[in-house]
């Protein structure tokens, strides 16, 4: 039993892959003060929350994306369609400063979508996303989607406990935004170009979009995407499906 | 501007460990910020000034080093620290390279006052 949210997770432990190891050593001049040598992550209790949160996912055989982007690239819009292009059954954590109008813009399409409001807070924590995740109906899903707040600098230093990192640029955003916001385009697994209908009428290059994304992260793939163009959302599904069963495969083996 | 949730957290860490160590309050604090951890040091400097007013950090002075980003590569064995925001070997231009700094935030030390 979880002790912090009370939720039953099978032999739960957090698992602290971190030692802590202090050290303490006095300064032989000054009598009344100690140096402690640590070394903790500043963001440790979140990251415990993370892996938490995680847990909880994969207890229920559930892959979480985290989806990140800024303002109006279109995360909410790429949600609405997806699910005319896969069978997979898919809920989403919303995170927006004011207002539920993304939950209700995918409640409208039938999909099962919680909305944090996080006030002033630029960035979903691992916190709220357990707060979320505990209000949606995990058993009957295959994907968990959290939807950041639109924001490229700070969701880049939260782990919120999801399996893969989704990051989205927007056409009339500009290419130069991902040498622009490093470390958010370092996390992303995969990086959607998205509005790829509005190409003709922009000086974006998909090209030095591209590169400028190998330079940070070899390891991402990138596609152009535009809910105009079905191939693409096509292809969208289909990278969310292999990521999906090969976190199955995982899950399995485990 | 996340740098304010991330000073407090390392606040309550800081007033966590001064706690188990009974001590009376903190003189110093070190931190080690990576150039790509995505925080900036001016603004956690500043969180620091606005947060430390009053608890155990009251009057703790923030030692802060920034870390550069470090890359060991794996193919050629070269250790560097690149110029640029480029996540290959400036050497042999491979990109299978470790990480070996310069995305973390880490606490790594305590000055603590006792009577």
């Amino acid at each position: 039993m979880c002790k912090d949210c009370g939720c039953s997770i099978a032999g739960h432990e957090h698992s602290h892959d971190h030692h802590h190891h202090h050290e303490l050593s006095t300064n032989p001049q000054l009598n009344d003060k100690k140096t402690l040598s640590v070394i903790h992550k500043i963001l440790d209790k979140n990251d415990v929350e993370a892996a938490h949160n995680r847990e909880h996912f994969e207890e229920h055989g559930v892959m979480a994306f985290n989806l990140m982007s800024s303002p109006g690239s279109g995360k909410t819009t790429l949600l609405e369609h997806l699910g005319d292009y896969t069978s997979k059954k898919f809920c989403v954590i919303e995170g927006d400063l004011e207002t539920s109008r993304d939950a209700d813009r995918l409640k409208a399409k039938g999909i099962s979508a919680v909305q944090i409001q996080t006030g002033s807070a630029c960035h979903l924590d691992a916190f709220m996303v357990h707060g979320a995740l505990h209000q949606q109906p995990l058993d009957n899903m295959d994907i968990c989607f959290v939807e950041n707040v639109g924001n490229l600098v700070c969701p880049a230093s939260y782990d919120v406990g999801t399996h893969k990192n989704v990051v989205l640029v927007s056409v009339p955003e500009g290419e130069d935004k991902i040498e622009k916001y490093p470390v958010m385009f370092r996390k992303a697994d995969v990086v959607l170009i998205t509005k790829c209908d509005l190409l003709p009428y922009f000086d974006f290059s998909t090209e030095e979009a591209k590169s400028q994304v190998q330079k940070l992260n070899p390891n991402a793939k990138v596609i152009c995407v535009s809910i105009k163009e079905k191939e693409s959302m096509q292809e969208v599904a289909h990278w969310f499906e292999q990521e999906l069963a090969a976190f199955n495969a995982t899950l399995e083996t485990v | 501007m996340h740098e304010f949730s991330i000073v407090s957290a390392l606040i309550e860490q800081c007033e966590q460990l001064a706690l188990e160590h009974q001590a009376k309050g903190i003189a110093r604090v070190a931190v080690k910020i990576g150039a790509l951890s995505g925080v900036e040091p001016q603004l956690v400097k500043t969180a620091f000034d606005t947060f430390r007013e009053d608890g155990m950090c009251k009057g703790a002075e923030l030692e802060m080093d920034v870390a550069p980003l470090e890359l060991d590569c794996k193919a050629c064995g070269a250790h560097s620290i690149p110029d640029e925001i480029a996540y290959l070997c400036p050497v042999c231009q491979s990109r299978d390279i470790k990480v070996s700094g310069g995305e973390e935030m880490l606490l790594m030390q305590l000055e603590l006052i006792y009577d």
